[in-house]
């Protein structure tokens, strides 16, 4: 309990006195996971569109891998692309590992199945619902996925908080390929691990509620923005 | 019009679904003008046989023959269906959704889409979500959408199912009047009254077949067959 009105009391003092250092890994945490998720949603949308839309021999399977890939491990995607830009890997020449582009990259692999499976599904259930009146009014096949992007954006930007959720929470593969350097590419998931190990809990604590404030601000300021919960019933 | 895709022809088509003919053989064919009517029980297969003009629905054997080439028959067809579908969108932007289709410009589809939401008398509510929109201002909506883009052909499957007299009355103003410019229109209906006021000849499908095909009076005042007799008089047909 203790430890817990401490936590609180470091928070407030941290962002009230909008320390420099806090500051700094918040923002390079949004970087990241935000760059992450534009980059996810730029691929995942078309593709669960795409999905969508389009029948072939194999596309079950498709399917059913794509939700098994939401669940990867992150650690292991972590490890995954350490390997690849590690010196003697294949892309060790970009000397990306330890740069918070390789920390983008990472989530980008986490996230893209994520947005993309539940992008799939709403887009899915609308094209059952389009399905007679856009092949009778004759659309291409990338009219009907511009249709179904569109007319279902409000699921899609759901998805799309999904994945950023996903992705500001998670440490698993960005402490590998980030390696938590301080002033390089420490963000608040690592930063916490780093200080729970130093025993410096309050600040650990106040890191800790900094995040989830940040993710519930991030859900709330977008959905005002885009008005979807007055603008509609969808 | 360049040329017209119309008559259409079905030669002994047949559409099976599992295990069941559901309709054909089918032989017969329509010509450039008039309106046509399918009248029938339910499940007797008139949203099949409408479906499988439009080309929404493959024949099992036999065929279905245009007059014109395949690429240019579907865009000069419009269907409504029986339950109205509407896109996620406002009122205006389902009735220009067509025309966008079409490659038209997007101020001069929105023009053309407000002239119409103003025929059907929605113009007060085109700007609102049509998912709003109550069942007959739907239909009234999927009615605009499939005449904005001046079909040669109108595909109609009961559409004034759910309305009211008055809205049924201004639909069917709306089928006149497309009718009178020249469009071919192809309904199915259960309102017998409609039947009289708009056909120039009944087609009466029962158990997948066309069983009687005649001038919509001759068809009323004297049917030939037994069921179609049984039908009119409004006993159960089974
Ligand atoms: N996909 C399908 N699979 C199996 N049976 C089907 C399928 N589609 C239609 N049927 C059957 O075909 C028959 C004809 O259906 P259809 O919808 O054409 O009838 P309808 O004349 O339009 O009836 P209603 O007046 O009720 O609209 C029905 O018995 C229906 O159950
Ligand atoms: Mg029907």
């Amino acid at each position: 309990m203790n430890d817990l009105l401490a936590g609180l009391q470091s928070a407030f003092g941290l962002i009230i006195h909008l320390d420099h250092d806090l500051v700094e890994i918040s923002l390079r945490s949004l970087q990241v996971t935000v760059s992450a998720v534009l980059i996810s949603a730029a691929i995942g949308l078309p593709f669960g569109a795409w999905l969508s839309v389009t029948r072939f021999r194999y596309r079950r399977f498709a399917i059913a891998l794509l939700n098994a890939l939401m669940g990867l491990p992150p650690v292991v995607v972590g490890l995954f692309v350490y390997i690849l830009l590690s010196r003697s890997g294949p892309f060790g020449v970009l000397d990306l590992l330890f740069t918070p582009t390789a920390m983008i990259i990472a989530q980008v692999i986490i996230v893209t199945p994520i947005i993309a499976s539940i992008a799939h599904q709403s887009m899915r259930d609308l094209w059952f619902l389009y399905h007679d009146l856009l092949i009778s009014i004759k659309t291409t096949k990338w009219q009907r996925m511009k249709a179904l992007l569109w007319d279902g954006r409000r699921s899609l930007l759901t998805a799309t908080l999904t994945g950023f959720g996903r992705g500001i929470g998670e440490i698993g593969a960005i402490m590998i390929v980030g390696g938590n350097i301080d002033h390089l590419t420490r963000v608040l998931t690592t930063a916490i691990a780093l200080e729970v190990g130093k025993g410096d809990f309050p600040l650990a604590l106040g890191l800790g509620i900094v995040l989830i404030s940040m993710a519930i601000l991030i859900n709330l300021a977008i959905h005002i923005l885009s008005r979807t919960e007055r603008e509609g019933t969808w | 019009m360049v040329e017209t895709i119309l008559p259409v022809e079905l030669k002994n088509a047949i559409v099976r679904k599992g295990e069941k003919d559901i309709i054909g053989p089918l032989d017969l064919s329509f010509g450039a003008t008039g309106c046509s009517i399918l009248i029938g029980p339910n499940g007797a297969g008139k949203t099949t046989f409408l479906r499988l003009l439009h080309g929404l629905e493959r024949t099992n054997s036999g065929a279905v023959r245009w007059a014109a080439k395949k690429s240019d028959v579907f865009s000069r067809q419009s269907f409504v269906f029986q339950s109205p579908v509407v896109l996620r969108r406002s009122g205006i932007e389902n009735i220009a959704y067509p025309l966008y289709v079409r490659g038209v410009a997007k101020k001069a589809a929105r023009t053309e889409a407000e002239k119409w939401i103003d025929e059907i008398g929605l113009g007060d509510v085109g700007c609102y979500d049509a998912h709003v929109f109550s069942g007959g201002e739907k239909q009234k909506l999927a009615m605009a959408r499939a005449l904005i883009t001046k079909p040669e052909v109108l595909f109609l499957d009961e559409p004034t199912a759910n309305l009211d007299g008055a809205s049924t009355l201004e639909i069917e103003r709306l089928i006149l009047a497309a009718r009178e410019a020249g469009t071919r229109i192809i309904m199915a209906t259960h309102d017998f009254g409609q039947a009289k006021r708009l056909a120039d000849e009944i087609l009466f499908m029962y158990r997948g077949k066309i069983r009687e095909r005649k001038p919509t009076d001759a068809f009323f005042n004297t049917p030939e067959t037994e069921e179609a007799h049984k039908f009119i008089r409004g006993d159960l047909l089974l």
